[in-house]
Parts: C-alpha cells; sequence; structure tokens
C-alpha cells in the first residue's frame, strides 16, 4: 500500500499538485489518468521521493518516506522499481549490463546466479536475443520491455510506471499493459501506472485516479468511470470521437 | 555575482555526494579503468599532435629569437625543455582537453540528466553522483600527468626534428642543451599542475552535466559552460600554483 497524505508541490510560484490524498492498493494496477500537463509525472517523482514535496507526507506500507533520511530512504528504493516514461536506460550499457545492474550494486550473487536471473527476466518480458544491443539499437517497444526486466530484477514490491505504452502502437500497448498488470498479480505488487490511454483503463484499470491541474478530481473503479456525471473526467474519456458516438448511441 | 556563490556552493555539495562511500569497490575498479580509456586513452593522439608542433614551434622560435653571436647554442635546447616542463604541457594541454575531455562528460552527463538515466540510478538506491563522477575523477586524475609527461617528451622531441630536418641550429647543440642545468623539481611540479588540473576539467565539466536541465539545447549550453568554466579556474590555479610551487 502506498498513501499520499495532503501532499503539494510548487515549481517557482507554480502550483503543480494541489493537496493531493490518495491511497494505492497492493496487489493492484492503479492508474493515474488525466490530460498532458495536468501533473501526472510530478506526483509520481513525488511518491518515490525524485521530487521533494512543500508539504503533506507519504506512506510506504506503514513507514513514512517523506521523514526518512538517504540512507533510510535508499534501503526502500531498493524495493521500488520504476519505468520511466523515455524508459531511462544508460546509453553506455548493454540491454544485459542494464538488467544486471541493479544485482551487481545490491547483492551477493554469483556470476551465474546473476545471469540465471537476468535471463528469468528478460524471458519474462518476452525479449531474448538483444542481449548485447545497446539502447540505441532498439526499437521503442523493446526499450519498455528492457525498463520492465530492469525495474523487476531486484523483486521490487513496488512498480511505478510512467507511460509504459505511449509512442507504442495499440498491440505492442496490450501486451506491454498485460505484462505489467500480470506481473502484479505474480508477485502481489502495489502497481501505480500513468497513462492517458483509455484502453489500457478498460484493460488493467482496477484502481483509477484522475488528475486535473494538479487536483485530485476523481477516483473509482473502470466501471465507475464510464457512468460518472463528472463533465471533466467526462471530457476527458470521451475525447475521441469514436467514444462520443458510442456513448450517444449506447443511451 | 549571487548566482557564482550559489553555483560554487551547489558544486561543493556535489563534491561531498562524489566523495561518499562508494557502493562496492570491484564495480568502481572496472569503471575506472573504462574512463581511463575513455577519457584518457582517447585523449593520446591530440596531446601527441599539439605537443609535437608546440615544441617544434618554440625550438624554431627561440633560435630565431637567440640568434646572437653570445648566446651558447645549446640555450634553444635548454629553453624549449623548460617551457615545456614548466608552462606548456601542463597548462595548454589542460587547456586543449578541457575542451575535448570537459565539453564530452559535461554532455554525457548532461544527457542523462535530461534522458532520466540519473533519475533511474537515484531510484535503484544508487548514489548517482559518485557512480557517474568518481571513477572520472579517479581516473584523469591519474591519467593527466602521465600525459602531461608524455607532452613533454613528445614537445621535446618536435624541437629535435625541427633542427634535424632545418638544419637552423645543430641538433648536437639542441641535445646539449636538453641536459643543461636540470632541476628535477621541475617535473614534480608539472606532475602536480597535471593533476590539480584533470580535477578541475573533470568536477567542474560534471557539475555542469549533473545539474543541466531542460532539453537538448541545453546540454549543448551546458557543455559550453563546462569549457568555459574550467578554463577559466585553470587559469586561475595556474596562477596560484606557480606562486606557491616557485621553484
Ligand atoms: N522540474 C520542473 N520544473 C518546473 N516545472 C515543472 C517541472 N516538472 C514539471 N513541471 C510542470 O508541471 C506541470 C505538470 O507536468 P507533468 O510532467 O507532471 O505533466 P504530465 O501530466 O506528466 O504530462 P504528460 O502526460 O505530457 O507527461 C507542467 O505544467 C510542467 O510544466
Ligand atoms: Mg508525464
Amino acid at each position: 500500500m502506498i498513501r499520499a497524505d495532503h501532499i503539494s508541490k510548487t515549481f517557482e510560484g507554480r502550483t503543480v499538485l494541489n493537496d493531493i490524498s490518495v491511497e494505492f492498493d497492493t496487489g493492484k494496477t492503479n492508474l493515474i489518468i488525466g490530460r498532458s500537463g495536468s501533473g501526472k509525472t510530478v506526483l509520481l517523482k513525488s511518491l518515490v521521493g525524485l521530487h521533494d514535496v512543500d508539504s503533506g507526507r507519504i506512506f510506504f506500507d506503514d513507514v513514512c518516506y517523506t521523514d526518512l533520511d538517504f540512507r533510510g530512504r535508499k534501503s526502500i528504493r531498493k524495493d521500488i522499481g520504476m519505468i520511466f516514461q523515455g524508459g531511462a536506460l544508460l546509453d553506455s550499457s548493454t540491454v544485459r549490463e542494464n538488467v544486471r545492474l541493479p544485482l551487481d550494486l545490491f547483492t551477493e550473487m554469483s556470476e551465474s546466479e546473476k545471469r540465471d536471473r537476468v535471463d528469468f527476466c528478460l524471458s519474462r518480458v518476452r525479449l531474448t536475443g538483444a542481449d548485447h544491443l545497446y539502447p540505441s539499437e532498439l526499437s521503442g517497444g523493446m526499450v519498455k520491455r528492457v525498463a520492465i526486466a530492469r525495474a523487476i530484477v531486484l523483486n521490487p514490491r513496488y512498480l511505478f510506471c510512467d507511460e509504459p505504452n505511449s509512442g507504442l502502437d495499440p498491440q505492442t500497448s496490450v501486451v506491454i499493459d498485460n505484462l505489467i498488470h500480470d506481473i502484479t498479480k505474480e508477485f502481489n505488487i502495489t502497481t501505480i501506472i500513468n497513462t492517458h490511454d483509455m484502453n489500457s483503463v478498460m484493460e488493467i484499470g482496477e484502481k483509477i485516479v484522475y488528475i486535473h491541474e494538479g487536483h485530485k478530481w476523481w477516483e473509482g473503479s473502470k466501471d465507475d468511470i464510464l457512468l460518472s456525471e463528472n463533465p471533466e473526467l467526462n471530457d476527458f474519456v470521451f475525447a475521441s470521437a469514436m467514444a462520443k458516438r458510442a456513448k450517444s448511441v449506447a443511451r | 555575482m549571487i548566482s557564482l556563490f550559489e553555483n560554487i556552493g551547489r558544486y561543493f555539495m556535489l563534491l561531498g555526494k562524489v566523495f561518499s562511500r562508494p557502493e562496492k569497490l570491484r564495480i568502481y575498479n572496472r569503471r575506472i579503468w573504462f574512463e581511463i580509456e575513455a577519457l584518457g586513452f582517447n585523449s593520446i593522439s591530440l596531446t601527441a599532435i599539439i605537443s609535437a608542433f608546440i615544441g617544434a614551434v618554440v625550438a624554431l622560435q627561440m633560435a630565431i629569437t637567440l640568434e646572437s653571436p653570445f648566446i651558447p647554442k645549446y640555450m634553444i635546447g635548454y629553453a624549449t625543455r623548460e617551457v615545456m616542463i614548466l608552462e606548456f604541457s601542463s597548462t595548454v594541454v589542460a587547456l586543449i582537453l578541457a575542451g575535448k575531455v570537459g565539453s564530452n562528460i559535461a554532455s554525457e552527463i548532461g544527457t542523462m540528466r535530461i534522458t532520466e538515466q540519473i533519475d533511474a540510478l537515484e531510484i535503484m538506491g544508487i548514489n548517482s553522483a559518485s557512480y557517474l563522477i568518481l571513477p572520472k575523477i579517479v581516473a584523469t586524475v591519474l591519467f593527466f600527468p602521465l600525459l602531461t609527461l608524455f607532452s613533454i617528451v613528445v614537445g621535446i622531441v618536435g624541437g629535435y626534428a625541427i633542427a634535424y630536418f632545418t638544419g637552423i641550429m645543430i641538433p648536437g647543440d639542441y641535445v646539449e642543451g636538453l641536459f643543461y642545468y636540470f632541476e628535477p623539481f621541475s617535473i614534480t611540479y608539472a606532475i602536480v599542475k597535471g593533476a590539480v588540473f584533470a580535477f578541475i576539467i573533470t568536477s567542474i565539466s560534471a557539475y555542469c552535466g549533473y545539474y543541466a536541465k531542460g532539453n537538448s539545447l541545453e546540454v549543448g549550453r551546458a557543455s559550453t559552460r563546462a569549457v568555459v568554466a574550467s578554463s577559466i579556474t585553470i587559469m586561475i590555479f595556474d596562477l596560484i600554483l606557480t606562486q606557491i610551487m616557485r621553484v
């Protein structure tokens, strides 16, 4: 469980997160949705501590992350996996080295144990035979898969994904979504995903939080979302012409 | 002026992070070797070319300037050696490398910053400043003094070559000058300078990259800032070191 308690964040006088309180459940894929620029990435980075919040507190299970010092945070960070919007693979390392790095730094595994673990994670994201390629030689979908493999290599308890399927074709998007969903269930992870893809919402959304201009505007399940009367949420959900028509036909 | 002090403050805070206890020494060893290759070996040819030419030009210039029956001919070799050891090899090599190594470091780390690679390291619980910057500092501080010595040798050979090929002076006189009144401390002086300048170039450039934000334009600006800031700092420290280590 991850809980934000009245967190706010300002950049040079501009409020980006405004008094957000929200709880994300263990073993579920929790989705944060909202328009571009609404503050999703800032919220995610605030939760993991890459941005310091101006006020409010963040809890990882029962530990108040906000109050921890560098060392305390470090011990929690070993339980965190994160997939960045652009993948954020290390350019100067191969696929294998990227996935292996956390093992090199934080475990006492032998060479063969490390090799097995990396192989397992790469096959888990269905990426084999690309071990020795560099990030610049990968397609967008492959980058995301390597990022997922790296994020899960230390068996995280918390998984953060910033638009894991942006820039991918619809089929690959579904594959990536399902992958994250399956991993969440398999290892009982608290997963938080940023997205503005309604397909993901309908496919894997278990708990959905809608952010609007830095405020938490709405939260609920994917069944509630279609019936919601909230005008801003409706605009967001039914933004595409097709969705609008489908809705009017249904009525 | 305030922003200058702010930058200096942040620079020292970053250094504090860089020198806090490293994660695993074994990993660092590997990265240091990697950086010695990337930053050191790859600078050898540039250093060789420029040092050879400057050595030749200095010797030629001395030969023309010291064209007088009252000045012994071996003074040409002597002066070339002194100029290479005392000033050219450490300072000018450092300035040239600030342009190559400094901009390379700033743009590499700057790109890692804006593509969230640094955030990714932080999230894994890695001290990104130490992981990325410490190996570069160790590699250059170890390797630059060697590069300085190499530059001295190549410069002196360049001077010999010009004597040999143009006949403007007698090579034998030049060589005699090379051994005239040699003060071994001047080599120590050159090595210390090489190490200090290496530290300055690497740490300032890394700082400029580490705090880059925005897009690729900003990475370009960060690397320009790195070159300018490290060059100016080198000149200041050149003056200070020359004063305190006066032979
Ligand atoms: N480091 C920063 N400094 C200043 N302002 C920032 C910073 N990061 C984000 N912002 C601002 O915060 C707002 C929210 O940005 P954020 O990146 O969270 O949007 P987002 O919802 O993730 O959008 P997208 O879907 O396009 O990724 C934007 O207006 C942005 O300009
Ligand atoms: Mg975003």
